[in-house]
Parts: C-alpha cells; structure tokens; sequence
C-alpha cells in the first residue's frame, strides 16, 4: 500500500525540531532510518500529519570511546555498530545481537536511536540495553536528561520519553576483562522477529557468574529482566543444578502470550532452551 | 496536503531534479517518474527484497526509503549497474544455473549479492544464505541462486590468488 499524505520538515538543528514538535504536537512523527515507520505509514497503521526527518541534526551520530562508556549516536545504524571495531571491543553484546535484526538492506538504514524510541518489544536494542544497564540520553528545549534503559521501556511502544523528547544518544558501559555476553534468539526463518530472544551479560569471577542479567525479548510488552533466574544464578558456576534451578524459575519470571504459530509453553520451553545456551556461552 | 519537495539526485550517475510529494516512496519515483521500471515494487512493506536499490553504495528497501529522503544521495539501479558492467559477473552466473525463472526477483537478488561478493569476499555457503535471507523468491527454490553467487565469489577468490 501506499502512504496516506503527510508533510515533510527537516530541521538542521535539534532547536529547529523541538519547534516543529511544538507546533505539531501528536500529529508529528520523527523519521530516523524510517525502517519500522515508513512500513507503519504504507500499511496506514500511522497517519502523521507531518514527518521530522532527524538525519540532517549535526552531532547526534558517531560512535566515541567516552571515558568508561561507548557513546553511541542516535542516527548510528545497526550495520555501522555490526562492522564497528570499537563495538566489537568495548560492547560485544551489541555486536553478537546486530545480526540478527532484519536483513542487511534494512540494517543499512534502521538506526539504534529509531529502534530505542519504537519500543517494539520483539527488537533487539531495547533487549541488550537493559542488560548492559545502558543509558539512553534524551533532549529537550528544557535541556538533557540520562534515562536508565532498565526505566526506559513501559511496555508496547511505550517508553519513558516525554512528548517533547528526542533521543540523542545511548551511552553503554565498556567492557571489562572479566566480562561475557551471548545474545541468542529462535526465528522460523532469518531476519524474522524473534519467536523467543535473549541478552545475557555477566562478570566471570573465577567461573562464577555476578552481575548476571538476563533480558529476553519477544515474551512480554517489553524487555523482560529474569529476576528469578538471576537470583539462581548469582554468584554460582554455571553448574547443571544451577542452571536448571534458573530454568525453572522461568515460569515465575516470564507469562508470553501465545503468538499465531507457537502457544506460551512452547514459548516458555524455548526460553528455556536459550538460557541454557546462553549460559554455556558465557562460560566457555 | 498537496506539499511538494524540490529533490536533487543522483540516480544511476545523472543528477535529476523533480518535484516530488513527501509521500512517494523512492521505489516509485524511480519507476513512475524516470521509467526505471527493473526495480520491482511487490509487498511494500520491507520483507520480500526486490524493491532493492543502493543509496550511497549501500543496499536499501526502495519501498520503505521516501524519494524526498534521498535528496542529495546518489542511486545505483539494476540498469546503471548492468550498464557499468559491475554486475556482469552474477548476471552471467544466474544465467549459466539458471538461478532466475519469472525473473521478478531477480534485480533484488542481483544487487544484494554484489554487496555481499564487494564486503565478503570470502563468504561461506551459509554465509551467502545468511546475507540473501532478505530476499525472497517464489519459484527457484534458492539453490540455484545461492549456487550462482557462490561461483562468483570462489572465481574471484580463486582470481585474486597468486
């Protein structure tokens, strides 16, 4: 289908977009890499009035080694954080999970920024965020404020930002030494969203896991943090007891709802399955 | 809302300036308004690959890229880079494997494959699946496509040896 008509704005500064925002309130949609918006628009499941294309707003792109986090821009790509040596090196979490979204053709155009602000509970950023205990960095005309991922997500396309808000940047924690990350997902076919998906990150402290996270995606409305199985799993090896205790703290942790070709306990044994593999990749 | 957009780009190394509508995805202004009709326009939603089209030397969705939004880009086509000779190589090969049978993907695969042989020369079998997984077609059954890209990137490799 095609788009219904919308105008089109493309502000040369971040003050110029607040303007436009100001203006058009709730009927105005922010176009970054346009990758989940532009098939909303030609499906006319979104009827903006007007697009405000951020691609042209200096200095909310780039990826910078700041100190002790990955600074990385909001109109950065997903291909760009795939190919990126800094990311490999400091964020390797994002590296394993850039893979897996969408294809390459949309990978070369869907930016991080877009994917933060869209929410959709089955992509991969907002999963490796929360896991990472990323910040996401929003501005306003009232100036700008640091939104830790873990409070960012609401739930379905839902996040933390306000009306006026444009996210600038995601800033991650650089990687230790002693630091592991797997990121796994199942999908019917590559490319697809991801019937189940995990983002797991931990410290290996003489082969014992702390500061575990495990975040899946595609189980609930947003990023689900697995607080049981975490609870299980801290401070332990990754011991077959171990690890089966965290995979039966997985019912409490998670309730997915069915989708169109897997009922919620398949979901549920399949999250299983990844916490199992994603366990013994952090270890090995 | 009848806003129009004065567009300047590069499409297939010819700079064209057209006034265009917010609205008109990029696939359809190549097709509708330069004629460029071997891009293919099908699910319009992002999944099936043959709107593929390079901006900036980089593969992209003409159906979810707006043609305002490619003001200042360069585009490359199936018929610049057939023209230029770049895809020759693939061409000859899906010809030989008969890779190709109603053809409507086949412009899609064309120019996701050259991609893929330019920045992973050294692609394996399942490599070339992983990265043609963004391209569907409906009457090969993919063999005969993922046999002809790999011909092409073992003949160069085999090339570039010593």
């Amino acid at each position: 289908m095609k788009a219904a008509p919308f105008a089109y704005a493309k502000p040369g500064s971040l003050r110029e977009a607040f303007a436009l925002l100001e203006r058009h309130g709730d009927r105005a949609k922010l176009l970054a890499g346009g990758q989940s918006l532009i098939a909303a628009l030609n499906m006319r499941l979104a009827t903006p009035s007007i697009l405000v294309d951020l691609t042209a707003i200096p200095g909310i792109d780039g990826i910078q080694l700041r100190g002790d986090h990955l600074a990385i821009g909001a109109l950065v790509r997903h291909r760009e954080i795939e190919r990126s040596e800094l990311v490999a090196k400091h964020a390797p979490l994002l590296s394993q999970a850039a893979p897996h979204i969408a294809h390459v053709a949309i990978r070369n155009a869907g930016t991080i920024g877009g994917s933060l602000a869209m929410a959709d509970p089955a992509a991969e950023w907002p999963a490796c965020c929360v896991a990472l205990e990323a910040h996401i960095v929003a501005a306003s005309p009232k100036g700008e404020r640091r939104i830790p991922a873990t409070k960012f997500f609401k739930s379905l396309f839902t996040t933390a930002l306000a009306p006026r808000e444009i996210i600038t940047a995601v800033e991650v924690p650089v990687a230790g030494a002693n630091t592991r990350s797997a990121f796994l997902e199942l999908v019917r076919r590559r490319g697809d969203y991801a019937i189940v998906g995990l983002a797991a990150h931990t410290q290996l402290e003489r082969g014992a896991l702390t500061r575990l996270r495990l975040v899946y995606l595609g189980v609930g409305d947003a990023p689900v943090s697995a607080a049981g199985a975490m609870e299980k799993l801290e401070g332990k090896r990754a011991t077959p007891e171990a690890i089966a205790a965290a995979q039966a703290a997985l019912e409490q942790d998670l309730s997915p709802a069915a989708d169109l070709t897997h009922s919620a306990a398949t979901k549920l044994h399949l999250a299983r399955v990844l916490l199992g593999r994603a366990l013994a990749a952090l270890v090995t | 809302m009848d806003e129009f957009f004065e567009a300047t780009i590069t499409v297939n190394g010819k700079a064209v300036t057209r006034r265009v509508q917010p609205r008109q995805h990029l696939i359809d202004f190549l097709r509708d308004e330069l004629g460029l009709t071997g891009s293919h326009t099908a699910c319009e939603h992002g999944v099936c690959g043959a709107c593929t089209v390079r901006i900036d030397g980089q593969i992209r969705r003409g159906c979810l890229m707006l043609a305002v939004q490619a003001h200042g880009c360069s585009v490359d086509t199936v018929e610049g880079l057939t023209d230029s000779g770049e895809l020759g190589a693939l061409q000859q090969e899906f010809h030989e494997r008969n890779a190709l049978q109603c053809g409507f993907c086949t412009p899609g695969m064309l120019l996701t494959a050259q991609e893929l042989v330019a920045t992973q020369p050294d692609a394996t079998r399942e490599e070339i699946r992983d990265f043609m997984s963004g391209n569907l077609c409906r009457c090969t059954g993919y063999q005969s496509i993922i046999d002809a890209i790999e011909e092409v990137i073992v003949t160069r490799r085999k090339g570039a040896q010593p």
